[in-house]
């Protein structure tokens, strides 16, 4: 054909409808900043119910991974997901849903081949890379004797 | 019997397409083609405990329901040729199972239609199969799982990306008699633009529609107006659009062309984003909607032309870039009785 290669991709940006990037980042920054007020709510509450602040942080944690684990399993969780991406995705929320999901998704494929080992396909990359920076973090930690 | 011109093959006496049916899922029953549906089910999961027994039913109806408006039996067809999108074509391999007739298993990705109308119209042609049926599926649900994220995960669509039909499309093929003629066949080359974004498959398949097309035109020395229309299956809005440049670089002007992804759904209602996808959908708008007017005469010639993008996850993983294939068809509008 006598359209090249380099010149079809020249084509292909022109004609490629690009995604919303403005209304993208508002709710993002909407829904993100949603989730963390909840959780700046919800510590708030564990605080004053006299929990340490260790404690009331963790357990806020907690309730927002139930929380993303409840929507996910009720379908609700992808349907906010799907206007909000960055914004559901970054928070600890997301991390769940994509634990949930994927446990959900491949439990027709049994407990342990199926949701056990499927569980992590999307979420097991956060889980080695964190570990790695935490390492990372930690050398230099030592290293300035921190 | 055919014959050979380039890429070509046109049978003087056309196989054709006794009987047609089409199966859908929820939003294809939303879709303006709603109508042209022989069975549309609001449960995706069509009675089954999982997506990819659900595809396996989902074909095999489409089977049953095409025998049945036949009026033959399984006992009557001499072999399916048949494919879908899943892992080693299961969808298709346990519907047959069912149906114990016999089989051969085809993968074009989404030009499956094309290809099996293709391949059994020149063994119809040639003597060798009385009685074929012809069909693809897809299963939005079975797709995802298979080739993007559990259905639960929450992500964004991009713009460009497209929506696997959940739907089934099957044709029984005779060597002769009533029904919708199949003129000629063009079998693809593959095609490799160096698209890498598998969010983008029109945009990778768009090169395998047009190089068949030339092919076609160049060989039986025919012009894009020369047809009521030219029915490409699930470049998508975005891929059309590409389609249509490359052949105006050619020198082409396409007036005529429709895109079997862009019907099948409403884009905007139905967030669908640039259309349908999936070797069910362009299966299912043949059968939905072309043939029927081709029977009512709506019609009088096309080309149905189907295209497939031909990676894989690990193709994908490791950076490759998007092969695609296109097949193409000509169909002919049934012959009126009392004419030759």
């Amino acid at each position: 054909m006598k359209m090249t290669a380099q010149e079809y991709a020249r084509r292909v940006k022109k004609v490629g409808p690009h995604s919303p990037l403005g209304t993208d980042c508002l709710w993002a920054f909407g829904v993100g900043g949603g989730i963390c007020l909840l959780g700046e709510v919800l510590r708030q509450r564990y605080l004053a119910l006299g929990l340490e602040a260790d404690l009331a942080g963790t357990l806020t944690s907690c309730t927002l991974i139930a929380l993303s684990a409840v929507l996910t399993t009720l379908g609700l969780y992808q349907k906010l997901a799907a206007r909000a991406g960055a914004g559901s995705l970054v928070p600890i929320t997301g991390f769940a849903n994509a634990v949930v999901s994927a446990a959900i998704e491949f439990k027709t494929e049994g407990r342990i081949l199926g949701t056990g080992a499927k569980m992590f396909t999307i979420a097991g990359p956060v889980i080695v890379y964190g570990t790695l920076s935490a390492v990372v973090y930690g050398g230099v930690l030592w290293l300035l004797g921190g | 019997m055919a014959t050979r011109r380039g890429d070509t093959l046109i049978f003087s006496d056309p196989p054709v397409i006794a009987s047609h049916a089409a199966v859908g899922g929820k939003k294809e029953g939303e879709g303006p083609l709603a109508a042209g549906f022989d069975e549309l089910r609001a449960d995706n999961s069509f009675g089954q405990s999982g997506w990819e027994a659900a595809e396996a039913e989902l074909q095999l109806r489409a089977a049953r329901l095409c025998l049945k408006k036949a009026q033959i039996t399984e006992k009557e067809v001499s072999l399916v040729l048949a494919g879908d999108l899943q892992a080693q074509c299961t969808a298709s391999n346990y519907a047959m199972r069912a149906l114990g007739i016999p089989y051969a298993g085809l993968f074009g990705a989404c030009s499956t239609m094309a290809e099996a109308l293709g391949l059994g119209a020149a063994l119809c042609s040639a003597g060798m199969a009385d009685g074929l049926l012809a069909m693809s599926s897809s299963h939005f649900c079975a797709a995802e799982r298979q080739f993007r994220t559990p259905l639960s995960y929450g992500a964004v669509r991009t713009p460009t990306a497209q929506w696997t039909a959940t739907a089934a499309g099957a044709c029984l093929l005779r060597p002769t008699g009533p029904g919708v003629g199949i003129r000629a066949v063009t079998f693809g080359r593959v095609q490799d633009y160096q698209i890498k974004d598998i969010n983008n498959m029109g945009a990778a398949m768009a090169p395998a529609a047009a190089a068949t097309l030339l092919h076609y035109l160049r060989d039986t020395h025919s012009e894009p107006q020369d047809f009521d229309a030219i029915y490409t299956g699930d470049l998508g809005h975005v891929g059309s659009q590409l389609f249509r440049e490359l052949l105006a670089a050619e020198g082409l002007l396409l007036k005529n062309h429709v895109d079997c992804g862009c019907i099948l759904y409403d884009a905007e209602a139905q967030s669908v984003k640039s259309g349908g996808s999936g070797a069910g959908c362009c299966a299912a708008v043949l059968c939905a909607h072309i043939l029927p007017r081709l029977e009512r005469g709506t019609q009088k010639r096309l080309l149905f032309l189907a295209t497939g993008a031909l990676m894989s996850q690990t193709t994908f993983l490791q950076k490759e870039s998007i092969p695609a294939i296109a097949h193409l068809v000509e169909l002919w509008a049934p012959k009126k009785e009392g004419t030759a």
